[in-house]
């Protein structure tokens, strides 16, 4: 492969004290010629020194003299090597000293986390903290490097028991994709080159698993998100608007909306110093030239107009506290957000998360290392994405005016609606809901996670919410035959099959229609519960009684679709003659005519029926499914 | 690789793009440090891309030791008028006057008095609250824990074990009362990926990195080019001279004359360079005398202000 094509991975390892991290770099940048043998003779020189017999590889990585005199890792350290099929930047975090801080640092911009485990001494505190901030950061990959496998005779019962334990934990978290591999750093068994000594382990040494790790899919190239970073003016004929693509693509031609103004209009030119681009997308540094004069500076962000992030000056966020001082409620903070820099208040803690049990508590300041929920209310709005979706948007610091020091890292929930947050209750995913009495909840003969893996996609409720005529069962139907046929595990229910059966005995009555949901919901989740893709089209006017079903579900798994259609447009099409029936007296309470519709506030989706051709809703909801990981593209089925 | 993938190099042109534009928005007065070398070659390049069509928005500084190559010389003045940049020269007259020198003044008092002193002189002198420096992590240990915007005090030293968390790529540039900036936007590109860069994007550079016959002092594994000052000096062996030879070599990183050495490269062309890059068992400041008096030499310069 020509070099100037490779790609690129970033990754960032950790571990606790001696599991032999500083050993699995070294041996990594040793397998692909990465050390340089003046800087081998200067660590050598330095062991001598202290009187070591070997030479310590470590000295390597501690680059401070600080570090190499007291023989710890303080700061994170950056590490560059190469392989024929890729570049590769590691983030070396230290594991015991300020960890939270250190791990957000050097895994805020990673790909993947290698998280080492000591063979002898199994899963610690230790390692289900980096997990446990690894899920929080929304890493897409963690490998789980099992080390010192030669200590422990390479013995097939200790590396299950071990993958076993983190499994167990790990189902707690949000990790899409989690694999584990039995290593010896010191004696280079499966690292470079599959190990002889492990003929049960069938799976790829680390160097060829970060390799081949496909992390294309990881970005989010649908919401088109530009934060203007720099005004350029350079003569009376051009003016333009520098800055990166964060998220999503966009091309010449295309509308565009400016926030806050909201002033729209249209893109003229992608320029850039090798000439003007036909498309721009994630990740490139471009610059945008408009159709018309809009008065537009630094922090102001460009959206396509029919995909807007959400606009608001109160938050509700993820704080990664990283100060030595004490966080402090009614205190001034600068927030910088893309290129968004405003104040803000921390109005309140919701709860600080014991990152050893993953518990909440309540609490009046945030200290050191504590993560927790909190709110914020900002002197301005930002524009911005829960973290979740789009990681670009959902992510800010909190710098403190007076030392001017970093001292948060913040990450945007979706929205206030729901306790549940990056933790599932812990019954392991199964949401509390209370019991009648005298029945017992009994765990599912086969559990979700288990009928995931074997169903390849992830369980989900989709629930189209919308106007009778909208053409929510339409797309559900569509939708349902597509990812049928893709060999996913799917379910269909909407109002007509329920009220002919489990719900014949209720009205369209505001009570009556409450209930009719309440079962739905309930029906969806005994579904969901065994592992499949339940698409729901109910027209569900009421916000409350969507929100009581999503609350059965955890948080990610249910995806409000919002069908979004005119009600004039929806009495044109009429398709059941239904409209007509309410506006002749012979249906009452129906919605839209003598029943209020209460539209989502904040749904996951919204497809605009009377815009978007059927294929073209197909496709939003099939690209926001591929996006959240919740299936994967049909040509990665196979040998996946 | 699909259509909405980026090559490595683009993604880091790009992120380095993207910091530049940051210095340009969130300081009052940048400056951009030129070393005339092949990083600072790439550099320029980025700050052009960064700002294109227009111009970039900062001078370029050399801080000038006077013991640099007239190759050096040349090429700087030359292609700093090509590109329509302005060009600052900082020298710290008064010790270059008062002979200073690293074979008499010593290698460490030498760069403490012509490169850092003189550094934060000029930053003083023209009130520069943020400057912009090709240092690489990959270079030296001590770099390799360095932030992208790294706090100076008012003193211009750097506190390694204070440094404020750097996060995604949302950069603190607040500055405190008497403190600057510096910024580095190659932190996360190495040796092989400059060359690749350069070869690429055909950016020109100082001649005397690609090979020719000079006249060397031949000193252990290093090579001192025969220029003005330099003197074989007392051989290992008693009572010999060390030799002087005609020998086919190049400069893998370029500094002061008398504290860079050459290497033996028979390298004429980027294709060349690359290859022995490629294939080089020693880092690139393998000829740098600075690097080489201690195993954290480097970090204590950088602690009192040295890039």
């Amino acid at each position: 492969m020509p070099t100037a094509e490779k790609s690129l991975l970033r990754f960032v390892t950790t571990g606790s004290v001696d599991d032999g991290k500083s050993t699995l770099i070294g041996r990594l940048l040793y397998e692909t010629k990465s050390i340089y043998e003046d800087q081998y003779e200067a660590i050598e020189k330095t062991s001598r020194k202290k009187g070591l017999k070997e030479v310590e590889l470590a000295y390597l990585l501690d680059g401070l003299a600080a570090e190499r005199e007291q023989g710890i890792t303080i700061d994170v350290a950056y590490r560059y090597f190469e392989t024929p099929k890729r570049k590769f930047i590691i983030a070396d975090s230290p594991g015991h000293v300020q960890y939270t801080k250190n791990m957000v640092t050097g895994a805020s911009k990673a790909d993947c986390a290698v998280i080492l485990i000591d063979a002898r001494n199994g899963v610690l505190t230790q390692s289900k903290r980096h997990g446990f901030l690894i899920s929080l950061l929304q890493i897409p990959h963690l490998i789980v490097a099992v080390n010192k496998m030669d200590l422990m005779d390479y013995d097939r019962s200790v590396f299950d028991g071990i993958v076993n334990d983190y499994q167990q934990f790990s189902e707690k978290l949000d990790i899409h994709n989690i694999v584990y591999i039995p290593v010896s750093a010191l004696k280079g068994d499966n690292v470079a080159v599959k190990s002889p000594k492990m003929p049960w382990y069938e799976g790829s040494p680390l160097l060829a698993m970060l390799e081949s790790l496909n992390i294309s899919a990881d970005r989010n190239l649908v919401d088109f998100r530009f934060p203007v970073q720099h005004v350029l003016r350079p003569h009376a004929d051009f003016r333009g608007y520098s800055g990166s693509v964060v998220s999503g693509t966009i091309s010449p031609g295309e509308e565009v909306a400016v926030l806050p103004s909201g002033r729209t209009t249209q893109v003229k030119s992608i320029t850039t110093y090798d000439g003007d681009l036909k498309e721009a997308f994630a990740g490139q540094a471009v610059v945008l030239a408009l159709a018309d004069e809009i008065d537009i500076s630094r922090g102001d962000m460009i959206v396509r107009r029919k995909n807007l992030p959400q606009i608001a000056s109160r938050l509700e966020a993820i704080l990664c506290w990283m100060d030595d001082r004490p966080m402090m409620l009614e205190k001034s903070f600068v927030l910088k957000h893309t290129t968004r820099t405003v104040r803000a208040y921390i109005k309140k803690i919701v709860y600080r998360i014991d990152v050893d049990t993953l518990h909440r508590q309540p609490v009046d300041e945030f200290g050191l290392n504590d993560i927790g929920r909190v709110e914020l209310s900002l002197s301005a709005p930002i524009f911005f994405d829960a973290y979740k979706i789009n990681a670009a948007t959902g992510r800010f610091i909190l710098i403190d005016a007076e030392t001017n020091r970093t001292v948060a890292a913040g990450m945007i929930r979706d929205t206030a609606r729901r306790l549940e947050d990056y933790v599932s209750e812990p019954q392991a995913g199964r949401t509390a809901e209370p019991k009648s009495p005298h029945t017992v909840w009994r765990a599912l003969n086969i559990g979700r996670a288990e009928r995931e893996r074997q169903n390849r996609h992830q369980a989900v409720v989709l629930w189209f919410t919308g106007f009778s005529g909208s053409g929510k069962s339409t797309i559900a139907m569509a939708l349902e035959r597509k990812l049928f046929d893709i060999g996913c595990k799917t379910a269909l229910l909407d109002g007509d099959l329920l009220r002919h059966g489990l719900c014949s005995d209720l009205t369209f009555s505001a009570a009556d229609r409450q209930e009719n949901i309440r079962r739905a919901g309930q029906t969806a989740k005994l579904f969901f519960e065994h592992g499949l893709i339940v698409l729901c089209a109910f027209i569900s006017p009421f916000r409350q009684d969507r929100e009581t079903v999503r609350r059965l579900f955890p948080e990610g798994r249910f995806v409000e679709i919002y069908v979004r259609c005119d009600l004039d447009e929806c009495r044109r099409r009429d398709p059941n003659g239904l409209y007509r029936k309410a506006e002749n007296g012979i249906i009452s309470g129906f919605t839209g005519i003598d029943s209020p519709y209460e539209e989502p506030v904040k749904p996951e989706l919204i497809v605009d029926t009377q815009t978007l051709s059927l294929n073209d809703c197909i496709h939003e909801v099939e690209q926001f499914m591929l996006h959240q990981r919740l299936i994967i593209r049909p040509d990665n089925r196979e040998g996946r | 690789m699909n259509s909405f993938s980026m090559t490595y190099l683009r993604q880091l042109e790009s992120e380095s793009i993207a910091i530049l534009r940051e210095v340009a928005s969130e300081f009052k007065n940048p400056v951009m440090l030129y070393s005339v070398g092949k990083d600072s070659s790439v550099m320029v390049r980025l700050a052009q891309k960064a700002f294109w069509p227009g111009k970039f928005p900062f001078s370029l500084m050399h801080i000038d030791t006077g013991y640099k190559f007239p190759e050096m010389y040349a090429f700087r003045d030359e292609f700093c008028k090509r590109i329509g940049a302005t060009l600052i020269v900082e020298r710290d007259e008064k010790h270059i006057a008062e002979g200073c020198h690293p074979l008499t003044t010593g290698v460490d008092q030498c760069c403490a008095r012509l490169k850092t002193g003189a550094l934060l002189t000029a930053l003083r002198k023209h009130g520069f609250d943020a400057a912009i420096g090709g240092a690489r992590r990959e270079e030296e240990k001590s770099r390799a824990k360095e932030r992208v915007f790294s706090i100076r005090d008012a003193f211009g030293q750097w506190d390694p074990k204070n440094q404020r968390p750097e996060l995604w790529d949302i950069y603190n540039t607040r500055l405190s009362e008497g403190e600057t900036m510096r910024v580095f936007p190659l932190s996360n590109w190495t040796e092989k990926d400059i060359w690749e860069y350069i070869r690429i994007e055909e950016i020109p550079i100082v001649p005397i990195y690609f090979a020719q016959k000079r006249e060397v002092i031949v000193r252990g594994n290093i090579l001192i080019p025969l220029y003005a000052g330099a003197r074989p000096g007392a051989s290992e062996q008693p009572g010999r001279k060390e030799k002087v030879r005609m020998i086919d070599c190049r400069f893998r990183s370029l500094g002061c004359i008398p504290c860079t050495g050459a290497i033996a490269s028979s390298a004429t062309t980027l294709e060349e360079i690359i290859g022995e890059v490629r294939k080089a068992t020693k880092s690139e400041r393998e000829n740098r005398v600075i690097d080489l008096t201690s195993d954290s030499s480097m970090e204590q310069k950088k602690k009192e202000g040295y890039f």
